[in-house]
């Protein structure tokens, strides 16, 4: 599948690779560059391919306080919360933001990966709550600008008010109604834009006039690996609990959410590995999969690892024995054969000078 | 200047492994790197992980590991023998992989085992028509 700014990724030289179905930019001009865009300037992503999911009716918070971890009561309209999607074991199904658009409509967006599957769960389970779950994926161009500058330069270029943080707001762009909201998934500030998909193109050109820089889904992970934002598929999975990947903040066990049984119990019995964040000494560049060794013990496994654009050194996220997760703990990560020395670090791995 | 944004070039001097490796011979030397298209398809080299000095590579198979920030690249000799330099710069500077593949971005230098080896690489004309099909 083609998001409908593909021509324009192809026509600046983006590097184009398969995900979850679509044709993606993973660069333009390099993930460092792009990288430091975002950090320092503004970048923009097209995430035209994460999914759109339209919960509306009289049961609409009804229902997803039984189908999300967070207390969406809490939510007022033109609000916008993080929640996870669980199974009754207390797997990670997804993980998404709810915006609320009305009393009773929601928005939440899904994973590119998962959408099919969340559709299929989010359905099955609303049948018994007086609500209409609606696909509504095709409707919608997604646009991430991120950075310090990305809202002042968004808000000129567009001619639009901006919601704050975690909040959302009916907006109007190229005569079209749109939504854009406080949130992003790069530790910096900014929006994103969803989009009429006929407006996409010119709006991606003026942003583009305006001196944003494109940036593709190498940037993307790198920088929400530096402030350790879970991904699902890596951090998180249906064979894990939320409490163990450190979501315990945003799963609301009163609510009684599916799997909120599976949750209060591993939150009060912990879980066997829990996923911190980690640093290499030294050398080398953790990978996805590479084990944690302690002595001579195998003790975990890395979920995601890179070379760290902001901090220049190789940088990961990984689950680890539970006894082993202190800030501090020396282990080392075997590198395709190699091991690196490693330390646990703080999270975010990556935090701005104040 | 980044990676991708100018055409690739290929050196007349050089011989070519069609795993996207040069080597410069010069008697029973050779200097070995990695093309211009085996670095534009990685992107920018923030490590470069070297054999010791000493050790033996042999043809075909792989004797470093060069890593963009989101992906490993195995390297492969072109040719074999012994490890007599390694291309220490690059711990410093991995990025002249890209700005210079020919040049300061030259891998290792190795004394040859089997020189008549050499016989069996691909001239530029050749390894340009590889990259064309």
């Amino acid at each position: 599948m083609r998001t409908p700014l593909y021509e324009q990724h192809v026509q600046l030289g983006a590097k184009m690779v398969p995900f979850a179905g679509w044709e993606m930019p993973v660069t333009y001009e390099g993930i460092r560059e792009e990288h430091s865009a975002v950090r320092h300037h503004a970048g923009m992503f097209d995430v035209s391919h994460m999914g759109e999911v339209e919960v509306e009716g009289p049961g609409a918070l009804a229902f997803l306080q039984r189908v999300l971890s967070n207390d969406v009561a809490r939510v007022g309209v033109g609000g916008a919360q993080y929640s996870v999607l669980c199974n009754e074991e207390g797997g990670v199904i997804d993980d998404l933001f709810a915006y609320r658009l009305g009393a009773d409509r929601f928005l939440i967006v899904t994973n590119a990966a998962n959408h099919e599957t969340d559709l299929a769960w989010l359905g099955r389970q609303s049948r018994s709550f007086d609500v209409l779950v609606r696909d509504v994926a095709d409707r919608y161009a997604m646009l991430a600008v991120q950075g310090p500058h990305a809202r002042a330069v968004v808000s000129r270029a567009l001619r639009i008010e901006l919601p704050p943080r975690f909040h959302v707001a009916h907006i109007q762009v190229g005569r079209r109604p749109a939504l854009a909201c406080g949130t992003g998934y790069t530790g910096e500030d900014g929006v994103e834009l969803l989009l009429d998909p006929e407006v996409a193109v010119p709006i991606w050109a003026e942003l583009l006039d305006a001196g944003v820089v494109p940036c593709g889904l190498g940037a993307r992970d790198t920088l929400r690996l530096e402030v350790c934002y879970p991904l699902h598929g890596n951090e998180l999975t249906p064979d894990r609990n939320p409490i163990g990947a450190g979501l315990g903040w945003c799963c609301k066990e009163a609510t009684g959410f599916i799997g909120a049984e599976a949750v209060a119990r591993a939150r009060a019995e912990g879980t066997a590995e829990q996923l911190v964040a980690f640093k290499i000494e030294g050398q080398g560049i953790p990978r996805e999969g590479n084990p944690v060794i302690r002595g001579e013990e195998e003790v975990g496994t890395v979920t995601s690892g890179t070379f760290s654009p902001s901090l220049e050194l190789g940088a990961g996220m990984a689950y680890v024995r539970s006894d082993l997760t202190d800030v501090g703990t020396e282990l080392e990560i075997d590198v395709r054969g190699k091991r690196r020395p490693a330390r646990i670090a703080s999270k975010p791995l990556y935090a701005k000078r104040s | 200047m980044a990676p991708g944004s100018s055409e690739g070039t290929y050196p007349e001097d050089l011989r070519y492994h069609e795993e996207h490796d040069w080597a410069r011979i010069e008697g029973d030397q050779a200097t070995l790197g990695i093309t211009w298209y085996a670095q534009d398809s990685l992107g920018e080299v923030v490590f470069f992980d070297p054999p010791e000095v000493g050790a033996t590579i042999q043809k075909d198979s792989s004797y470093a590991e060069v890593e963009s920030v989101k992906a490993v690249s195995d390297v492969i000799a072109p040719l074999s023998g012994e490890v007599i330099e390694v291309n220490d710069a690059l711990q410093d500077t991995p990025e002249k992989v890209n700005e210079d593949p020919y040049g300061e971005g030259w891998l290792v230098k190795v004394r040859l085992s089997h020189p008549e080896e050499s016989e069996t690489l691909l001239g530029v004309a050749e390894y340009r028509k590889l990259l064309d099909s």
